[in-house]
């Protein structure tokens, strides 16, 4: 799975990109955002206050219970300020 | 037609692009934004390359369905911009002047809240993240009924 993070998560995170196989039994947005948490003190600290996340399954915004699987791409960032 | 660039662009030459040659256009109106001086130096806007296009694509679609629109150009800078510098375009041709200033009004209230960029602002005291704005989200959200 390509786990992607953008603004202030990636700079919290250290990086922009990762390739994760997460346990079958992460499911769902929910699931994977509770199961990175625990992969590093950076991921922790990144999506420690869950309602300034935004994601996205396959480049269309997702909601927690939003199921996710093996080979997709999922997206995490804040709030957007383009414009 | 869309387009995330570095690179900045000539305002006059893509409105008058949207009428070149054509004698059914009776409205263009536009909308550009600016990076505003004061306390910011700089700001440098970071996109999801894919999604962004994905995202202002459905915005583009929406807006032709609700209103009868002719030609729509939407550019959107990313990378370092400076105070004065422009950031993005919005620029429609329609039959008539209402549903022109309307489209251009939608589909920008909608970049703001659904179009993946994010603004690193750059202040005398360090670097900061733009937060959102509810403002932004009220004013996208009216256009949801």
């Amino acid at each position: 799975m390509k786990i992607l993070y953008f603004a202030w998560l990636r700079a919290k995170i250290g990086t922009g990109e990762e390739d994760l196989s997460p346990p079958a039994e992460i499911a769902t947005v929910g699931a994977l955002i509770a199961w990175l948490k625990t992969c590093s003190r950076g991921h922790a600290e990144a999506f420690a206050e869950g309602s300034l996340i935004r994601a996205a399954v396959n480049q269309d915004y997702a909601g927690l219970d939003h199921p996710v699987a093996a080979g997709d791409e999922v997206a995490f960032f804040p709030p957007v300020t383009g414009g | 037609m869309i387009r995330v660039q570095s690179e900045d662009f000539d305002p006059g030459a893509e409105i008058a692009r949207l009428s070149d040659g054509r004698t059914d256009i009776g409205a263009v109106t536009s909308f550009i934004g600016l990076v505003r001086g004061g306390d910011i130096r700089a700001m440098t806007l970071e996109h999801y390359p894919g999604m962004t296009e994905r995202q202002l694509a459905a915005i583009e679609a929406e807006a032709c369905q609700r209103w009868p629109l002719q030609a729509v150009t939407i550019i959107h800078r990313v990378g370092r911009l400076l105070p004065g510098e422009r950031i993005v375009l919005v620029a429609i041709a329609s039959p008539h002047r209402a549903a022109a200033f309307e489209a251009c009004e939608f589909i920008i209230d909608r970049l703001k809240t659904d179009a993946p960029f994010w603004k690193l602002e750059e202040r005398h005291d360090g670097a900061h993240w733009v937060e959102a704005k509810g403002n932004d989200d009220a004013r996208a959200q009216r256009w949801r009924k």
